[in-house]
């Protein structure tokens, strides 16, 4: 009785869920126990731990969530449309269960599973088994809760040699019902095979201040020579909590692309992790959040360079107002057998207000000695000099303040190749800025 | 047009004008010269609006107004424009739409029809033939990545767009070479009417020879110590500016 009673509110109808379950095959059963064992030893992290010494999730465990099971067919299409994108092949979830009277599949080419992972764990286990777990590390307290839950998510699987030509969009909606909060835990998995290519974008979403927690795990695998293009899209509720973590393994002659664009949520903790494993690897991990009233942002990456000859960058810059808090720890790992690593990783944040707080803590262990690293991290305000230059042309004080905001996120902007995702995010930047409108003339 | 009297101005403690009086009539050319540190950037800096000096006496008119109680972008509007020393770089805002919503907030102002496009895009093409701007300088960001050059000529660019009642440069001319500095005199010359005025801040005699002025002051610690015709400029060149602090000194020092 006394281990039920300190159970974790979390794991509470533990069995119910477990019960509810079909028959899956015996390894995801263990790597579920796994997850729950580990979750149950340990408990959600404190703040007397280094890597969580910035982020207080006690709230997470203080309220009490609900797990939604079947009610995907709650949200209408007017509802989801402002999250969709131009020309995609749709994967949409809401609460975490794969929706679908939402998703829209027609284009999928034949060779690729792209679908629910509930759906795989039935008609293609095989596939999946061959590569779900193997990468995320059950230590991590909310990669063991997320494991403990794995029962549906985003599954792409994309054959050797084959390009997918059009965007995949995996989008996971989340509501707080009839103000309960709710919660769910999305589980991904994208494998690109030897010399195949394809474009995901993930987005996350919720509605006004719904309360929700949303922990999901991404696993990437880009075999060697594959190409992957990603995109995560972080627009939750301002009510939201957010705990995700995506792990990215490359193989020899991979080359990966993700871009993280993060403005939703009240709490986000987004860690972001990628093992090079194998040489002439190309890995780029970009990111831009905006912050403001309370809301807070963690990103914590880690880059592991294991193998000679790789190149990794990366690009993160932070825009924080009001009292918003962000943390960015970028941990490079440079392995002894990894000579001729060229790695950069720069993180910059830009403040608009005297309230708002960051702390950003770039960090490089090197254990090879022919390597090619750098690391830096800025935080400042806009430039008077930059300001007044605009003021002196006839732009007002605001539009110059807009403008130069905007200039500041555009060397993110810049970076993304898919441009139903720049568009998206600039026209997300130009009702966002207060002079948004003179910003979309000027730029 | 810019009517300056008894100007005082301090940055953090330290008076930097003491006492400027500068009477620019509409179609004048003025000119200031006089030694580094002497006070220059920051009389223009002051008449643009910048902040961070401090006005502790003295008025400023412009066409009429009072130009120290006007914003920045005020002043702009209302037909003033400042060529920066050094031109500021803005990554990620375009030279030409920026120069366009820039326009447009001074049409806006003096209740024009804003520009479309097109218009602007006619306008542009014009202007840019008259200061020789290579059109990819267009498509860029702000100055971003321009030489010291191509600013100085994106700052006469700009001035060509905007037309205003009364231009300031601030040595626009330095760093320039001598075909730079050709076509930016005539972008100048060719802006000249009786509607307009110039205020030419320089160092060299050589810029003054292409561009004539009506009128060149000598400033010096923060006072016009001489105003003269354009023979003054020669002069100068000739003789460095240690004669004027000199007699500037002896002045000061029979007023003690
Ligand atoms: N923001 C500031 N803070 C402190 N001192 C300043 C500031 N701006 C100007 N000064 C000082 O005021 C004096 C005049 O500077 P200003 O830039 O106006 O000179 P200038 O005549 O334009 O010189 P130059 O020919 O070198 O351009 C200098 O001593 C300079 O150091
Ligand atoms: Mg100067």
């Amino acid at each position: 009785m006394q281990a039920i009673a300190e159970r974790s509110p979390l794991l509470s109808k533990y069995e119910t869920f477990e019960r509810g379950l079909p028959s899956h095959p015996e390894s995801i059963k263990h790597l579920r126990r796994q997850g729950k064992d580990s979750f149950e030893a340990n408990g959600l992290p404190t703040t007397r731990q280094e890597e969580w010494r910035k982020t207080n999730v006690a709230a997470i465990g203080r309220t009490s969530f609900e797990r939604v099971s079947q009610d995907t067919n709650s949200l209408s299409h007017e509802q989801i449309r402002s999250f969709l994108l131009p020309d995609c092949i749709d994967l949409v979830f809401i609460n975490g269960r794969f929706s679908h009277k939402h998703s829209q599949l027609e284009d999928l080419p034949k060779d690729i599973f792209a679908g629910s992972l509930a759906n795989a764990l039935v008609q293609k286990p095989e596939l999946v088994e061959a590569h779900l777990g193997q990468y995320a590390d059950l230590g991590h307290p909310f990669v063991a809760l997320n494991s403990a839950f794995i029962e549906d998510g985003a599954f792409i699987h994309v054959p050797s040699g084959v390009t997918v030509e059009k965007t995949i969009h995996v989008l996971f909606l989340a509501t707080a019902r009839d103000g309960t909060p709710t919660v769910s835990y999305p589980r991904n998995l994208f494998v690109a095979e030897e010399s195949s290519q394809v474009t995901v974008v993930e987005s996350y979403g919720g509605f006004r201040d719904d309360r929700y927690f949303t922990c999901p795990v991404t696993e990437i695998v880009g075999l060697a020579n594959s190409v992957i293009d990603h995109y995560r899209l972080g627009q939750e509720s301002l009510g939201a909590f957010h705990v995700a973590t995506q792990k990215v393994y490359l193989s020899r002659d991979a080359n990966f692309f993700t871009h993280s664009i993060n403005h939703g949520g009240a709490l986000v903790r987004n860690d972001i992790q990628a093992l090079l494993d194998a040489e002439g690897i190309h890995c780029t991990l970009n990111g831009l959040y905006l912050a403001r009233g309370s809301q807070h942002v963690d990103h914590q990456m880690r880059v592991d360079h294991a193998k000679p000859n790789c190149h990794s960058y990366e690009l993160f810059k932070g825009i924080l107002e009001d009292r918003a808090r962000a943390v960015f720890n970028g941990r490079i790992y440079v392995h002894q057998d990894a000579q001729k690593t060229d790695a950069k990783q720069s993180n910059r944040n830009l403040l608009l207000s005297k309230g708002a707080l960051v702390y950003s803590n770039p960090q490089l262990e090197i254990f090879a000695d022919d390597v090619r690293c750098t690391h830096g991290s800025t935080t400042g305000h806009l430039d008077d000099e930059a300001i007044f230059y605009l003021r002196s042309r006839g732009i007002g004080e605001e539009a110059a303040r807009s403008l130069l905001t905007y200039s500041f996120a555009g060397e993110v902007l810049d970076e993304i190749r898919l441009e139903a995702v720049r568009k998206e995010f600039e026209e997300f930047l130009f009702t966002r800025l207060p002079k948004g409108d003179i910003v979309r003339q000027a730029v | 047009m810019l009517k300056i009297e008894n100007l005082h101005v301090r940055v953090e403690d330290k008076e930097i004008l003491k006492g400027i009086d500068l009477n620019v009539n509409p179609g004048e050319v003025h000119a200031i010269m006089g030694p580094n540190g002497s006070g220059k950037s920051t009389l223009a800096q002051v008449l643009a609006g910048r902040e961070d000096y401090e006005v502790t006496e003295g008025t400023v008119s412009f066409l009429g107004e009072d130009l120290l109680e006007m914003a920045p972008e005020e002043r702009a509007r209302e037909g003033l424009f400042m060529a920066f020393q050094y031109p500021v770089e803005i990554p990620g805002v375009s030279n030409t739409y920026f120069l366009k919503a820039a326009l447009n907030a001074s049409r806006k102002h003096r209740s024009l029809p804003e520009m479309d496009a097109v218009e602007f895009l006619k306008l542009v093409r014009e202007k840019m033939k008259l200061v020789k701007m290579d059109e990819s300088l267009l498509g860029r960001p702000v100055n971003h990545g321009f030489s010291g050059g191509e600013k100085k000529r994106n700052e006469i660019f700009h001035m060509a767009v905007l037309e205003p009642r009364l231009a300031v440069l601030d040595e626009t001319d330095s760093g320039l070479d001598i075909d730079a500095l050709r076509i930016v005199s005539e972008g100048v010359n060719s802006m000249r009417s009786d509607e307009r005025s110039f205020v030419v801040i320089t160092h060299y005699q050589r810029l003054l020879s292409h561009i004539t002025p009506d009128v060149v002051h000598v400033l010096v610690d923060g006072r016009i110590v001489q105003s003269g015709g354009k023979e003054l400029a020669l002069e100068l060149e000739s003789k460095g500016y240690s004669w004027l602090e000199k007699t500037y000194d002896s002045t000061a020092a029979v007023m003690a």
